[in-house]
């Protein structure tokens, strides 16, 4: 029997999708060998309500830390927390969401505990008692299967690669104390800047709308706009040309120095498809793409593409996307 | 202020990649190597520092094979003073092995701060700033989009996802650089003739003991696409068609 552990990421009193999604993974993993998962959840007083949805996700215990101090994103308590958790809980396996927060905190813990770590892995499995975490390396064109003999191994998963799953626990609620005092912390979050409140973040989004250089001008990105609002499950993204031109910022970028997506559909607006830019997005699981050139290297990963203006076609495909939906 | 800016040699990623014998490694042979983006804005962010400041050093750190002094030069060219080379005949994929050669090499240099870019795109784990904050107990910022240094502290803009957080901290600390922090200046070719007079010390890396090891690498397998469902706006009834009953995306 091995417990694995998962730390579930919360922003503003609230659960992260990505939070059941590293439940959901650690779920996995422990069904596997037969264990228990524990999540970890740190935030401000009220945080505990949030404990249900990770059981109803796969926890069966859940460790809650309600601190002041933990109101924003805490690196240094919130990693000593989780390094002393996981140390002391003989856990076979760690699981991070390779989101920022699961980016800046997996490397503190694991070099605090002196264990290894595979950041941004595909697909986690145990065999014989190792953890082999699959990792998209060299922009995504070479797959590496990593041995982590270390025990625990930590492994951060890349966001919307393990879709959350019903798999109700006990989701049993246990009180843990911090560390390091958290108001003590020499790294301070003295404000978090939220972009467009109740918009969908290009990492939780199932559909992504992305429009390149093609769109000729930054006002024209409003058709790409457009179309994401007729989805209305849908996030914009931009690639590098677009973003280092100013007509969206950096935040929006997907591609190599960017965001890497993984939704369900990618359309590509005007994109020309620069290798940079197919390595944040070729993990997607349907492809559009619309452009004027049909030898654009972004038809070569489309499933589906239409040749074209993207300022004539992308209006019609709106219309049709707001037809279909009616009454969704 | 004195500043470190760890920098790492990679790959050109615009090739097909070949896998070598051992089906563990990449074959190298005829790939052209380069300064990682990331860690170009992190020197960038030092000089620029350093040039605000009036005075300071700004010193690069490459742990690599001897071709990483060719980085290390070409970072010197862009105006850093001084470079130290980490001498290891391959760039272990571990991060944990190569923070704690960086570590050891920065524990007693009495920098300010200590850069790193956020990632490096051939091993894609970005750790190791991170790892080396830890194994140095200094404070530490990642992914840093905005930076402001005065007075022993420093703010910093952080990118999260679809939102920023601002950050304060106490110097010395270890931050590693975003993209939109800066644009990187080119070598000049009075900073190329100036490079090759600057100090550069070679010595061999202590890599601490790899915590996870490559067991296989293979290609991904192209995606079959291709599929050019029409022209112009009269293919958008059959492409709406496709996504509700053929990808049932929509």
């Amino acid at each position: 029997m091995a417990n694995i552990f998962a730390y579930a990421e919360a922003r503003g009193g609230e659960l992260r999708k990505v939070a059941l999604e590293t439940v959901t993974a650690a779920r996995k993993l422990a069904d596997a060998t037969g264990g228990e998962v524990h999540a970890l959840l740190v935030g401000a007083a009220g945080i505990t309500a949030k404990a249900t949805l990770l059981a109803e996700h796969g926890a069966d215990v859940v460790m809650v830390c309600e601190h002041e101090g933990f109101t924003h994103y805490n690196p240094e308590a919130a990693a000593a927390l989780a390094a002393e958790q996981i140390g002391k809980g003989g856990f076979k396996a760690a699981v991070f969401s390779t989101s920022a927060q699961g980016r800046d905190l997996a490397p503190r813990i694991a070099a605090k505990l002196q264990v290894g770590l595979v950041t941004d892995s595909i697909s986690v499995e145990m065999n014989n008692d190792v953890l082999l975490a699959r990792h998209p390396m060299n922009i995504g064109k070479v797959i590496a299967t990593v041995a982590i003999a270390s025990t625990p191994a930590l492994v951060s998963i890349r966001p919307n690669t393990y879709s959350p799953v019903a798999n109700p626990k006990a989701g049993r609620v246990e009180n843990v104390s911090p560390v390091a005092d958290p108001s003590a912390s020499r790294v301070v979050v003295t404000e978090m800047i939220e972009g467009g409140k109740g918009k969908l973040d290009l990492a939780e989004a199932p559909v992504i709308i992305a429009g390149g250089r093609g769109l000729k001008s930054a006002e024209n990105f409003s058709i790409v706009e457009d179309l994401a609002a007729a989805f209305g499950n849908a996030a914009v993204g931009a690639t590098r040309a677009v973003t280092d031109d100013g007509w969206r910022p950096h935040s929006d970028q997907i591609g190599q120095t960017g965001r890497l997506v993984s939704p369900d559909l990618y359309i590509a607006v005007g994109i020309s498809g620069a290798v940079q830019h197919l390595a944040g997005m070729r993990t997607s699981k349907t492809i559009v793409a619309i452009n004027k050139d049909k030898d654009a290297p972004i038809f070569k990963v489309a499933d589906y593409g239409i040749v074209g203006d993207v300022l004539e076609i992308v209006p019609a495909l709106t219309a049709a996307v707001r037809e279909a939906r009616k009454g969704h | 202020m004195k500043i470190a800016v760890c920098v790492k040699r990679v790959p050109d990623m615009d090739v097909r990649f070949r896998i070598a014998g051992d089906g563990a490694s990449l074959d190298e042979t005829g790939i052209k190597f380069d300064l990682n983006d990331f860690d170009a804005w992190a020197v960038e962010a030092a000089l620029q520092l350093k040039e605000k400041a009036g005075d300071g050093e700004v010193v690069v750190i490459s742990l690599g094979p001897t071709q990483a002094q060719e980085t290390i030069r070409k970072t010197l060219s862009m105006g850093a003073d001084r470079g130290i080379h980490l001498q290891t005949d391959r760039i272990p994929f571990d991060g944990f092995a190569i923070a704690t050669a960086l570590a050891a090499e920065l524990r007693d240099g009495g920098y300010d701060l200590i850069l790193f870019g956020k990632l490096s795109p051939d091993s894609s784990n970005g750790i190791t700033g991170p790892m080396v904050a830890e194994l140095l107990d200094l404070p530490c910022v990642t992914a840093v989009s905005g930076l402001e240094v005065s007075n022993g502290r420093g703010t910093a803009k952080r990118e999260l996802e679809g939102a920023q957080e601002m950050m304060e901290f106490p110097l010395p600390a270890v931050l590693t650089i975003d993209e939109g922090l800066n644009k990187a200046r080119y070598p000049s070719l009075k900073g190329i003739m100036a490079a090759k007079k600057k100090p550069l010390e070679s010595k061999p890396a202590s890599l601490g003991d790899p915590k996870v090891k490559i067991e296989k690498l293979e290609l991904p397998p192209d995606r079959a696409g291709g599929r050019i469902v029409g022209e112009g706006a009269a293919a958008v009834p059959e492409l709406i068609r496709l996504l509700q009953t053929e990808a049932k995306v929509l």
